[in-house]
C-alpha cells in the first residue's frame, strides 16, 4: 500500500477539523440557551451581571463630576446629577454630591485634596475648566452602555442615554438605544414616551410619534394602581397625554385634543391651567365648527 | 558612591534580562489597544474611559515590577552565594542597601517612561493633543512613591523569610493603603474610643501612598498640581524612603548571612 505523505494527512485532518467546526459551533452555542444577541458580560458573568449595571450607572454620574464623587465612605448621594434631565436642573446648585468633604479634619486629608479632583462641577458645563466649549459629557456614554449591557432591564440608563445623545445631536443613536431599551422592556412606558418624543423633537416625524405615544398610553393603562397612582406614575401619564394633545392641536385635530386634554386633567397636580386649555381647545372646536 | 552605581547597574540590567516587564507592558498594551477599539455610539472622541484602564494597568504593573524586582534582590545574593564576594570587596552592607534600592527604583523609573509613553501615544492619537507636563508631573509623582515601596520592599526582602511571602505581603499592605488610607481618619471618627484613637494612630502613621496617585486629574484633565504641594509630597516620601531604608539597614546589619 503506498504510503501517504504527512503534509496530506495534515492537511486532511485540518480539513475534517474546520469542516466538523462549521457544523458544531453554530449547535454548539444554543446548547447553553446562548444566542447571537448574548453580549460577553452575559457569557462572563451570566445574571450575576445585572449586579454591576448600578455600579456602571454610578461610574458614569462620577464622569460627569469629572471624578469628583464621594466614595463609600463620605455622605452617598441620594440623587444621580448625570439623571437630572427632563427638569434641566444640571446646575450645581441642587446636586446632593455637593461638598460632600467638608473641611479637610487634618494637614494629610489638606495635602490629599491638591492631587485629587477637588470642586463640584458639570460635564455638560465644561468640567474643571469651566468653559462650555469644553464640554466633554460623551465621555459617560460608555458607562451607560455598560450600565444596560449589563443590566437590561435598567430602563433609567437607557432614558439618561437617550436625553444625552439626543444633547448631543445623535438622533440615530438615541433612537437605536431606546429601541434596544424597548426590546428589552417591552412593557415600559417610559421608553416609549421617551422614543415618542424623541420622533416628534428630532425626527419631526409626527404620525410616527403619536403611535408610539399611543403605545406608551396603553402599556401606562395596563400598569397596576400603585403605579399609576404614584407620583412618578402620575406625571408620566399627564406627559403622556398632554404632548399627545399638543401633537393634536398642531394637526388641528382639536376635538381629541380636547379629549387627551380631559384625561390630563383627572391626574395633573395643576387642573385648573389644564381646565383653561381645555377651553381654549373647545373655543377652537366651535370656531372651527 | 561608584559602588552604589555599580551595584544599581546590575539591578537595571536585571530588569531587560527578565520577561516580568515585557509580559506586562504586552498585556498592558493588548487590553488597553482591545478597549480602545471599542466604539461607543461612533463617537471617536470618547477617551477617558481607555485613559482610566490604561493608567490602572499601568499603576498594577508598576507596582508588581517594582515589588517583584526588590523583593527579590538580598535574598538571590544570599541564595546564590554572591553576597560573600560582594562583601569580601570593599562594600559595606549600607551601600548594598543603598545600590540595591537605587537600581530597582531607577529600573522602575525606566519602566514608568517605557508605559507612559505608550500612554502619551494612545491618548494622543485620540485627543490630539500632549499635555506633556501633565504626563511628567504624573510620572515624577507615582515614581517618588515607588521609591517608598521599593525601600519597603527591601525592608520585607530582610524580615520574611522567601520573596514570595515578601511579594504577597507588601502588595497587600500597598493596597489597603492605596484603597483605604485617605479613609481611614473618616472611618475613626465613625468608631468608639479606644479603637479611634488606634485608627487614627494607624492613619498617622502610614506612609500616605495614595497621595501620589494622580491619576483622576490626569484622566479629566483637571490639570497640574501646584509644585509647592509636589515639593511637600516629595519630602514627606524622602522622609519614609530614608525611614525604611534605615529600618533595613539595621536589619541586615546584624543579619546572618549563612
Amino acid at each position: 500500500m503506498k504510503r501517504i505523505p504527512p503534509a496530506w494527512l495534515l492537511a486532511l485532518l485540518l480539513t475534517a477539523c474546520f469542516t466538523l467546526a462549521t457544523l458544531f459551533v453554530p449547535r454548539a452555542a444554543s446548547w447553553n440557551g446562548q444566542s447571537q444577541s448574548d453580549n460577553v458580560f452575559k457569557l462572563l458573568f451570566g445574571e450575576g451581571r445585572r449586579l454591576f449595571g448600578n455600579e456602571m450607572f454610578i461610574m458614569a454620574d462620577a464622569y460627569f463630576h469629572s471624578g469628583y464623587y464621594p466614595s463609600i465612605f463620605d455622605r452617598p448621594v441620594t440623587d444621580h446629577d448625570v439623571a437630572e434631565r427632563s427638569e434641566g436642573t444640571t446646575g450645581n446648585e441642587d446636586s446632593t454630591s455637593d461638598d460632600f468633604l467638608g473641611p479637610p479634619p487634618d494637614w494629610i486629608a489638606a495635602l490629599d485634596r491638591e492631587f485629587v479632583p477637588n470642586r463640584h462641577t458639570h460635564l455638560n458645563s465644561g468640567g474643571p475648566t469651566g468653559d462650555e466649549r469644553d464640554s466633554s459629557v460623551e465621555e459617560i456614554l460608555p458607562w451607560l452602555k455598560l450600565a444596560t449591557d449589563m443590566n437590561p432591564q435598567y430602563v433609567d440608563a437607557y432614558r439618561v442615554g437617550y436625553y444625552w445623545l439626543s444633547r448631543l445631536h445623535k438622533p440615530e443613536d438615541a433612537r437605536d438605544f431606546l429601541l434596544e431599551g424597548v426590546r428589552n422592556n417591552p412593557g415600559s412606558s417610559e421608553l416609549l414616551f421617551d422614543l415618542g418624543t424623541l420622533y416628534n423633537k428630532d425626527f419631526h416625524d409626527a404620525n410616527r410619534a403619536r403611535n408610539v405615544w399611543l403605545a406608551a398610553w396603553r402599556t401606562w393603562q395596563a400598569r397596576d394602581t400603585n403605579a399609576r397612582t404614584s407620583v412618578e406614575g402620575k406625571r408620566l401619564g399627564d406627559d403622556i397625554t398632554i404632548n399627545l394633545a399638543h401633537l393634536e392641536e398642531t394637526a388641528g385635530n382639536w376635538p381629541q385634543a380636547v379629549r387627551y386634554l380631559e384625561m390630563t386633567k383627572q391626574t395633573s397636580p395643576n387642573p385648573d391651567a389644564i381646565q383653561k386649555q381645555i377651553d381654549d381647545a373647545k373655543k377652537k372646536v366651535t370656531g372651527g365648527e | 558612591m561608584n559602588t552604589i552605581w555599580a551595584l544599581a547597574g546590575v539591578v537595571i540590567k536585571e530588569l531587560y534580562r527578565r520577561k516580568d516587564f515585557y509580559v506586562l507592558f504586552v498585556l498592558t498594551a493588548l487590553i488597553t489597544v482591545a478597549a480602545g477599539s471599542v466604539r461607543f455610539f461612533q463617537d471617536p472622541n470618547i477617551v477617558r474611559y481607555v485613559k482610566d484602564l490604561c493608567l490602572l494597568l499601568i499603576w498594577v504593573s508598576a507596582l508588581l515590577i517594582t515589588i517583584a524586582t526588590a523583593a527579590r534582590q538580598i535574598p538571590a545574593e544570599r541564595e546564590n552565594r554572591t553576597i560573600f564576594p560582594l562583601l569580601a570587596k570593599p562594600v559595606t552592607r549600607g551601600q548594598v542597601i543603598l545600590g540595591k534600592f537605587l537600581g530597582c527604583w531607577l529600573a522602575s523609573g525606566i519602566a514608568l517612561i517605557v508605559f507612559y509613553a505608550f500612554f502619551a501615544v494612545v491618548t494622543g492619537s485620540r485627543e490630539h493633543y500632549w499635555p506633556v507636563l501633565d504626563y511628567f508631573q504624573a510620572i515624577l509623582l507615582q515614581w517618588i512613591m515607588l521609591g517608598i515601596v521599593t525601600a519597603m520592599t527591601l525592608l520585607g526582602s530582610i524580615v520574611f523569610a522567601a520573596p514570595s511571602s515578601t511579594v504577597t505581603i507588601v502588595f497587600i499592605v500597598v493596597a489597603g493603603i492605596l484603597f483605604l488610607g485617605r479613609h481611614l481618619n473618616t472611618v475613626a471618627l465613625h468608631n468608639p474610643e479606644p479603637l479611634r484613637s488606634v485608627i487614627y494612630t494607624i492613619y498617622f502613621i502610614i506612609p500616605h501612598l495614595e497621595l501620589f496617585d494622580v491619576r483622576e486629574r490626569v484622566v479629566n484633565d483637571w490639570g497640574l498640581v501646584g509644585w509647592l504641594d509636589c515639593g511637600l509630597a516629595t519630602l514627606y516620601a524622602a522622609a519614609y524612603t530614608g525611614l525604611f531604608l534605615l529600618l533595613t539597614w539595621l536589619a541586615f546589619r546584624r543579619k546572618s548571612l549563612t
